[in-house]
């Protein structure tokens, strides 16, 4: 397990750089969209929300997600309550544009705002 | 007590034998004629009509009747007449349910009690209790749940005692699970050598209890009126006696029917009945609590189904308050005020030093982290989510209850002090012992606790409203925006969230300022789907009496268990807003789905559907409103944008008001 993960660590600057390169060629946008469809077709909506804004079953992801590497390092490795995600399930190049996804999602109204939140 | 008292026993002037003889001479000539029931029933028909008038030459039917059938609907077989000369024994047992107290009768008709429900709706004349007409046994069962957690009242529920209990069991398993009373009667032809052939014989078991009595507290099957009388009585008093729970009978068909008569001298007497007081913990262990609660310098007190009463709640806050001690409430009802400011998140057990856990369903949940990852060969990891030394006392009156089969009871927790007692009647001799036990030293640091808690109380609001704005305008709608949709429709009302099913993050009851015990009711105890809808009904039903504003969340696969209770709620003009959080799908199977199939590194195999194959509700969608304006009720939908919900929600309130159901359809994030 801790070889694996340090594989992971020694190739990720180069293998983030591939993957933003492969972004930067793409539209933002067509990016996000691809994200989007990924996001829902991987199934991270199940215990995150469509919009990345987490509940009960899983963490918020959106808006201001975390960097893809360490998305990527978590979701290969994770041991916790969420199930691993291993390349063969989520290809590498699907999650890079769920990243793109989730931080194309804009940030939420701000609480004091939002009159139905204002109970006490 | 007047348990038996002689009375003149002159009503029915026939020898018993005479009487027993004409009653099988009788089965026995349907049982010639071929058509039991078809036969049975008409021939009743006619024998109370002959009663009356003369008979009649019936009009031709579709198809000649045989000779038999042209006697039996022509007249009075002479052996007949005078059968039901007397009072019938269920009319005795309808005067023996009508000093309990029983307001309604939510069933499902089945022949087996046909004698009673004549009596129930003729000599009775269908008040105390009102039959509710229901369309499953199990929406029968889980209405009178709803209906004791909302009013503190038992109903009774009528079913076939084999089929029927069949049908009623999971939600007598919900309501033993969820310490609830509920009274089933099943009716069962008892005698094999005169039972009618055919559906009746199908229909009859030698104990039909069976079935249900690893999850009642008590059962029986009495075998003559004055033992059903008493077995009425001590089957009311065992399910009302904290912890409370279901109890059922076996209700034999022809005690139904023979006739009130004298037995040894004596006619049959209803016992009164006087309840008992709910079990108290022990002098002893109530002072040790106190001792450790009193020296404890981070008390957190964790409440499942503590308060039964508006009273309970009232005790908790003050217990709370002495120890200025955190409240966590797991929410099996509505224990501690959501808007008080020792009222806490789960988080706060981890700081605990001594954890007073008061009517959990786990406590072995509550102090122990599990988690399914996969690991251990597939059983998960788990770890402990206290300090080492962490002091837990427990008073639990589930523990005198405890059976073998089923395993509710959980995992087995090491206790410190361990009191199988109710919590609710322990309180006052815990506050008074604690009064006791906490010296002047002790208060300084109980009141700077206090103002720790405050503040930390409204930081845990701060973080709740930020998280609950993410997704705000999302389409489907956001469990956070639903809930809160919904609170805003209701909250000039004297409203009572009578169940959330399908997971709503739990927006409800960490949004809305809930103070009254009414206001909610927890969930269904079992965790057997398909109690939210009956559930609500039977709540909205008690809640229409007490003039309360009912509300409920309800889940899409829920609903679709039972649906035919829809149509109940119509009928008898039960008035409840009914929102559906209809995320399409089973939406926790869906997630076990994914995570398995990850942990096996396969890729889960969606079919055509958003979630894995078997656990989605989509194509085609379910159109709710139709299905519930089907049964007559005012609905609307499916409402997919955050705009339209809250429009929406003013007309079906002013609906509601005025005494009818009304659902929303309501497309939502999963959780």
């Amino acid at each position: 397990m801790n070889y694996a993960i340090q594989k992971i660590k020694s190739s990720a600057s180069l293998w983030t750089a591939l993957v933003l390169l492969s972004v930067t060629q793409l539209s933002y946008a067509a990016t996000a969209k691809e994200g989007e469809a990924a996001y829902m077709k991987h199934g991270c909506w199940q215990c995150h929300g469509t919009q990345g804004q987490g509940g009960i079953a899983g963490l918020k992801l959106a808006p201001n997600p975390k960097p893809l590497a360490y998305l990527n390092a978590f979701i290969r490795n994770t041991a916790g309550t969420m199930p691993p995600y291993s390349e063969k399930i989520l290809p590498a190049a699907d999650l890079a544009s769920i990243q793109v996804f989730l931080e194309s999602i804009p940030a939420s109204p701000d609480p004091k705002n939002l009159p139905l939140l204002q109970i006490k | 007590m007047k348990q038996e008292q002689k009375q003149a026993p002159k009503q029915d002037p026939r020898p018993e034998t005479q009487n027993t003889l004409a009653r099988r001479q009788f089965l026995n000539s349907v049982v010639a004629s071929g058509a039991v029931g078809v036969m049975s029933a008409s021939t009743v028909g006619v024998a109370q009509a002959a009663d009356k008038a003369p008979a009649e030459p019936k009009k031709p039917s579709a198809l000649p009747p045989s000779g038999q059938g042209i006697k039996n609907e022509s007249g009075m077989p002479h052996e007949m007449s005078g059968r039901v000369h007397g009072k019938a024994g269920s009319d005795f047992m309808v005067d023996v349910i009508k000093t309990l107290g029983i307001k309604y009768i939510p069933s499902n008709c089945a022949s087996s009690f046909r004698a009673i429900h004549e009596s129930l709706i003729d000599y009775g004349q269908n008040v105390m209790p009102e039959y509710i007409n229901c369309m499953h046994e199990e929406s029968g069962v889980a209405m009178g749940h709803g209906y004791f957690k909302a009013s503190g009242k038992p109903l009774m529920s009528l079913c076939h005692g084999t089929v029927g209990l069949q049908h009623a069991t999971m939600a007598m398993y919900n309501a033993w699970c969820d310490r609830v009373p509920v009274i089933v009667i099943g009716g069962n032809d008892t005698d094999a050598a005169y039972r009618p052939p055919g559906v009746p014989t199908f229909h009859s078991a030698q104990d039909i209890c069976a079935i249900v009595r690893d999850y009642t507290k008590w059962d029986d099957a009495p075998v003559s009126l004055q033992h059903f009388a008493q077995s009425m009585v001590r089957g009311y008093k065992i399910a009302m006696t904290p912890p409370f729970g279901p109890v059922a009978f076996s209700l034999d068909a022809a005690l139904q029917q023979e006739p009130v008569k004298e037995k040894g001298g004596f006619m049959p007497t209803i016992p009164r009945y006087i309840p008992s007081s709910p079990p108290q913990g022990d002098t002893g262990a109530v002072k040790e609590a106190a001792r450790l609660l009193a020296q404890a310098q981070n008390p957190v007190i964790v409440v499942d189904r503590s308060a039964r009463t508006p009273k309970g709640v009232d005790l908790l806050v003050e217990l709370a308050g002495l120890l200025q001690a955190r409240v966590v409430d797991q929410g099996g009802r509505m224990n501690f005020p959501k808007t008080h400011y020792l009222s806490s998140p789960v988080s706060v057990i981890g700081n605990a030093d001594v954890i007073l856990g008061l009517e959990l369903s786990d406590f072995w949940a509550t102090v122990n982290q599990y988690t399914d990852n996969g690991l251990n060969e597939g059983t998960g990891t788990q770890a402990s989510k206290v300090k080492p030394g962490t002091k837990l006392i427990s008073i639990n009156s589930a523990e005198l209850i405890t059976k073998a089969n089923y395993q509710d009871f959980q995992r087995y927790q090491e206790i410190d002090v361990s009191m199988p007692a109710d919590a609710e009647a322990t309180m006052p001799a815990l506050i008074e012992a604690l009064k006791s036990a906490i010296t002047n030293n002790q208060k300084g640091q109980i009141e700077k606790r206090g103002e720790l808690a405050k503040k930390a109380y409204a930081e845990e609001w701060a973080r709740t409203q930020a998280q609950a704005a993410l997704a705000w305008n999302a389409s489907p709608i956001s469990t956070a925006r639903f809930s809160m949709e919904i609170y805003h429709a209701v909250k000039h009302l004297d409203w009572s969230l009578v169940a959330s099913e399908g997971n709503v993050s739990n927006w409800p009851s960490r949004l809305w300022p809930m103070e009254k015990h009414y206001q909610w009711l927890g969930r269904s105890g079992g965790y057997g789907v398909g109690y939210g809808a009956p559930a609500s009904v039977g709540a909205a039903l008690a809640n229409r009496d007490l003039g309360r504003f009912s509300v409920s969340i309800q889940s899409d696969g829920d609903l679709m268990y039972a649906p035919g209770v829809l149509w109940t709620a119509a009928h008898h003009k039960i008035p409840l807003l009914s929102v559906m959080h209809n995320n399409r799908g089973y939406h926790q199977e869906v997630m076990h789905l994914q995570r398995l199939a990850n942990f096996r590194n396969r890729k889960v195999n969606n079919g055509n559907d958003m979630g894995p194959i078997g656990t989605s509700i989509e194509n085609p969608d379910i159109e709710y409103h139709k299905l519930a304006q089907s049964m007559g009720w005012w609905a609307k939908g499916p409402i997919k944008r955050p705009e339209d919900l809250g429009p929406a929600l003013k007309e079906a309130v002013e609906v509601v008001k005025s005494g009818q159901p009304a659902l929303l359809n309501v497309w939502t994030q999963p959780r």
